[in-house]
């Protein structure tokens, strides 16, 4: 491939994804910090993306930042314009434009928190510590 | 920063890779927070994604 090539490549991947990352890494496994946050972003929204690790050639990132005019990465596109690097999403997802913008509700809980009509799940008593020694000290 | 003459400024960092840059000015005014994070951006030039591994930018308007 050469970078005319890859340049297509990558305006053709923003113009047919309706929301799409590059990102370093993937989504299962950033590769950076900013890469993380910006998919979290998404992942908490449950809405569908694609995302592309630029990290395999340079070139990605050289013909991406020459298309955008945005020198770092990540980078979100959503319908054919670029939204913005790390900071742009993550504030963007706190004040709730985000949803706005790709159409779905905000999460009401937190990730981390338990729905409260969710049952909390009480740690199981391990079975090898006897019992006793639980009810000392 | 001399592209902000009437900015009030905060940056921070100190590994030297890593840093954060708050920007309060007029300037931003009627502007789309990507065009004014790359006025931001133009400030820095090409040491982004170089020298400076990562900036953090939080711009905003005297008013907003």
């Amino acid at each position: 491939m050469d970078n005319a090539e890859i340049r297509d490549f990558i305006d053709s991947s923003i113009k047919e994804n309706e929301v799409m990352l590059f990102m370093k890494g993937t989504p299962e496994a950033p590769a950076c910090g900013f890469s993380m946050r910006t998919s979290g972003a998404l992942n908490a929204l449950g809405v569908r993306y694609a995302a592309l690790d630029i990290l395999p050639d340079p070139r990605i990132r050289e013909e991406l930042s020459g298309l955008s005019g945005w020198p770092t990465i990540p980078q979100l596109f959503v319908k054919g314009e670029l939204v913005g690097g790390c900071d742009i999403v993550v504030e963007m997802y706190e004040n709730g434009e985000l949803a706005e913008l790709l159409g779905v509700d905000m999460p009401e809980e937190e990730d981390d928190a338990p729905a409260e009509d969710e049952p909390v799940e009480l740690p199981q008593q391990q079975s090898n510590i006897p019992l006793e020694n639980n009810l000392k000290g | 920063m001399e592209a902000f003459p009437d900015a009030d400024v905060d940056v921070s960092g100190d590994d030297g890779q890593h840093f954060r840059a708050e920007i309060v000015s007029a300037r931003f005014e009627g502007l789309s927070r990507i065009q004014q994070h790359k006025l931001v951006q133009e400030v820095f030039g090409g040491e982004l994604g170089g020298a400076i591994h990562a900036l953090s930018i939080k711009t905003s308007t005297p008013e907003g």
